[in-house]
């Protein structure tokens, strides 16, 4: 389906329509801006209730008979084991500080998109069932029936949310939409609504340790073309081991680094500068996902997927973890997987054997991030850079919305982009950092049937970047997330055409200097580097 | 719901509320339960409710440790943290509950998107919301504690000296205190705020506007008294007195106007635990705020965690270990 231009796709009306947005049911649900149906097969894999074949476009969803009582009960049971749930239904005073925060209202103009009034769809039959005034003034006290049209409308506005937390940061009382998406996709998924973008990588990743269903001989073959191709950029022979018992650090990364174009090369650079260090490390075709889709349909699913990772440390008796580049990834790895399978006693504190640093930040989920890893690295003068190599990028950085306001890992990747390029400018200031903006498909949105979504919702980001293209004459955006690395391209190709992104340490690999390489004439990507065009 | 409605609902209701009390009083002649019944019992609703309300919030556990983090975190020892937007320690979580409570560090951060021709997106600072919301919970805070002059004898130093610097200009007799005209100012922000932004009214309800209107009216009946339309401030002394001290005395003549005035204060207290004022204390267990950003460094436990069914490794190996073999992959079976 072909979407609008991008000049008529950023004419957005932001007025409200006349309409109370409790009169506006049926929601119409428009092509573009919605995931197909999860397929059964998907669901039956993982043992996800209701399975069947489904359409959105159909009037029929194939409910079970008590569908209502199953989401009540659901409700009922999240407001008594999330203090966040019961708490953020209870408290919003609707100052509509978030409206103009989220990237889906800033990029469509739905008034529905609104942090507050998505959450409203929610909170609105919270308070219809679950408080006194609202079971008795009904409408007036803001309450509003659970009916199949409402469940239809929630399940629209909780696909066009990425969990990207930026209303939570600007919040005065820090009600985080993440969360009521998080517990609203939870409900849903009781009645077998969700996506085939998120439930197909769900089974997949329960069955073959990853999302895009590479079994262990693919990922073997994927090494093989890596390490080609790495040799023939840099005369180097780099020689990764997989499921290896006692190596000292398990390596785990969203499995988009085996396979898609932007990852790939970012998992070239990360194999030359482990190979450089003499790292004793080893991939896993099992845990061969640091990515969490369960993430985006049960909290219970989240920790099922993500237990192999633990379960392969332990097997490999490996001392600790390291993992890649990812957004949601590190999200749920910094402020769950401890919770979930803490005390991680069958490891140990992670030490760099490189510099002897201790990573005092994760010394009890002994799990380090490898920008943590780069950045003292270079910290230590432990590699030999040249940034000239990468002088043919000039570089912005997007911060990932999980890393940056799930966790907070701001200066380091700053650090090792300062070091390994020459020319870098930031984006500006409300859009970066702790500020910045989604991609517009995060959180299992993905896909490509809903592209305007995606390209309405990623507006604030290229439009930052388009100011930084202009000026500084940005050509290329760096980052540190699978996602990113994926949708970014799609999103400045329609936003701003020629623009290359790049993974991080794709960038430590163009500038690292190796012990034995041969003259550099080429980064990862095979073009001529500065200097070298005509070789 | 739409905008209408939400509000002129409110607004019948305040004054529904405030005829009530005028026939009460000045028809029916019931002071003592609009004097000492009335707000015995709000505040009693209001004590109760807000404990009870609290309790219930911290009945459900916090699971997960989720803090929404505003700036760089405590990583490696070189990296200058953020301690107060994002903190690692009980002590910063402590600075940016107080920074969040004492002076809105959230609502602060408030910017304003505009799309203009391109397109280009710009993003302006915005504070009038912080300004009128700090406005108006300090001269809410203030009025209240000024009002303790009511109910204590003699009045604690505090009081007067909060009395002497909120009528510092020494302008009128009796002096005008700034905070009552700051509280008018502020909620009268808030209202045509709600009302004439267009998104901001889309969302609003009337638990949105019937908050600010009773706050309005009090603020209004409270100035008439003090300022305009004087009452027996003698006989609401012993009045109030008689009521903090757990020994009523309703004396004669007080004007209507202030049993309107308490009236509507004390359906404000009844109504606060039942209502999004309750954000008042639930700011204070809010997880992405009161959480410190350390969950890698120490373990953040979760009552009702439980183990679930995984896809073991040995199941893997099974269904691959032919490809594993071939692949020169390693394998714990070789058949």
């Amino acid at each position: 389906m072909a979407i609008p231009k991008p000049n008529e796709l950023s004419k957005i009306d932001y007025t409200p329509p006349q309409k109370g947005w409790m009169d506006t049911l049926p929601v119409e649900i428009k092509p573009g801006m919605f995931c197909h149906a999860g397929k059964a097969k998907s669901l039956q894999t993982v043992g996800f209730p209701n399975p069947r074949a489904w359409a959105i476009k159909d009037d029929d969803w194939k409910l079970p008979e008590n569908w209502k009582e199953i989401v009540l009960e659901g409700i009922k049971e999240r407001l008594a084991k999330y203090r966040s749930f019961q708490l953020f239904m209870d408290i919003c005073v609707r100052c509509g500080a978030c409206a103009d925060k989220c990237h889906y209202f800033i990029g469509g103009g739905d008034p529905k998109n609104m942090p507050v009034l998505r959450a409203e769809l929610l909170r609105s039959v919270y308070r219809k069932y679950f408080t006194a005034s609202g079971k008795v003034l009904g409408k007036l006290a803001g309450g509003r029936e659970l009916t199949y049209d409402a469940l239809k409308e929630l399940w629209y506005y909780a696909y066009q949310c990425t969990e990207c937390r930026r209303c939570s940061l600007f919040c005065p009382y820090g009600i985080d939409t993440a969360e009521i998406t998080i517990i609203a996709r939870e409900l849903l998924n009781l009645l077998g609504l969700n996506t085939d973008w998120i439930s197909g990588p769900v089974a997949n990743c329960y069955m073959t340790g990853n999302h895009l269903g590479l079994r262990p001989h693919t990922i073997k073959d994927t090494f093989d073309m890596f390490v080609t191709d790495i040799e023939a950029a840099t005369g180097i022979k780099v020689a990764p081991t997989f499921n290896r018992k006692g190596a000292e650090i398990l390596y785990v990364v969203p499995s988009g680094d085996f396979f898609d174009e932007r990852g790939s090369y970012t998992t070239m650079g990360t194999l030359l500068l482990l190979h450089e260090l003499g790292l004793d490390y080893t991939w896993s075709t099992y845990a061969s996902e640091g990515g969490d889709f369960g993430f985006f349909t049960s909290n219970e699913m989240a920790k099922r997927l993500h237990t192999k990772i633990y379960a392969e440390a332990k097997r490999l008796k490996v001392k600790w973890i390291m993992g890649g580049e990812c957004g949601h990834m590190w999200r749920v790895w910094h402020q769950y997987h401890n919770t979930w399978f803490g005390p991680m006693d069958n490891l140990e504190e992670p030490v760099s054997p490189i510099t002897g640093t201790k990573f005092e930040n994760t010394k009890s989920n002994k799990t380090v991030h490898i920008v943590e890893f780069t950045a003292d690295l270079i910290r230590h003068g432990k590699l030999k850079l040249d940034p000239s190599r990468n002088d043919a990028r000039i570089i912005s950085f997007h911060d990932s919305c999980n890393t940056s306001r799930g966790m907070g890992m701001l200066e380091e990747p700053r650090y090792i982009i300062n070091n390994v390029c020459n020319n870098f400018h930031e984006m500006p200031a409300n859009t970066i950092r702790e500020q910045t903006f989604c991609c517009g498909s995060g959180s299992g949105l993905n896909a490509s049937e809903n592209t305007e979504l995606r390209m309405r919702g990623g507006l604030p980001r290229a439009n930052a970047f388009r100011h930084v293209n202009k000026k500084f004459g940005v050509n290329t955006l760096s980052c540190i997330c699978a996602i990113d690395r994926a949708a970014l391209q799609p999103l400045l190709d329609y936003w701003v055409p020629g623009i290359r992104i790049t993974g991080l340490h794709e960038l430590v690999g163009n500038a690292l200097i190796l012990k034995g390489e041969k003259e550099r004439t080429t980064d990862l990507r095979g073009d001529p580097l500065p200097g070298k065009e005509g070789n | 719901m739409n905008f209408g409605l939400s509000f002129w609902v409110s607004v019948f209701i305040v004054a529904a509320l405030i005829l009530l009390a005028l026939v009460g009083v000045e028809g029916a002649k019931m002071h003592s339960l609009f004097g000492v019944i009335v707000p015995y019992a709000a505040f009693l609703v209001f004590g109760i409710g807000v404990i009870a309300r609290v309790l219930k919030w911290g009945r459900s556990p916090v699971p997960f440790r989720i803090p929404t983090t505003g700036g760089q975190e405590y990583s490696l020892p070189w990296i200058k943290t953020n301690k107060y937007d994002n903190p690692s320690t009980t002590f910063g979580v402590i600075v940016r509950m107080a920074l969040e409570v004492f002076a809105f560090r959230s609502l602060f951060r408030n910017t304003k998107v505009e799309l203009r021709e391109g397109p280009q997106l710009a993003y302006g600072s915005s504070k009038w919301l912080w300004i009128g919301s700090l406005a108006f919970h300090y001269s809410f805070l203030i009025v209240l504690l000024r009002h303790l002059r009511f109910f204590t004898e003699p009045q604690p130093f505090f009081v007067t000296i909060i009395e002497s610097l909120d009528g510092f200009l020494q302008i009128g007799a009796p002096v005008l205190y700034l905070t009552g005209i700051a509280l008018l100012g502020g909620v009268t922000y808030l209202l045509i705020r709600r009302i004439s932004i267009p998104q901001v009214r889309y969302i609003s309800l009337a638990a949105d506007y019937f908050p600010l209107v009773l706050i309005l009216c009090i603020g209004v009946t409270g100035i008439l008294m003090r300022y305009f339309y004087k009452v027996d401030i003698v006989g609401i002394k012993t009045l109030t007195l008689g009521l903090a001290h757990l020994n009523p005395k309703v004396p004669e003549g007080i004007g209507v106007l202030f049993y309107i005035h308490l009236f509507l204060v004390s359906v404000l207290f009844a109504y606060f635990p039942f209502s999004k004022l309750t954000h008042m204390a639930g700011v204070f267990l809010s997880p992405t705020r009161n959480l410190a950003n350390n969950n890698r460094m120490k373990m953040h436990v979760n009552p009702w965690n439980y183990p679930v069914k995984m896809h073991t490794y040995e199941e893997y190996e099974d269904e691959n270990r032919d490809v594993m073999i071939e692949a020169g992959l390693p394998v714990d079976k070789k058949e």
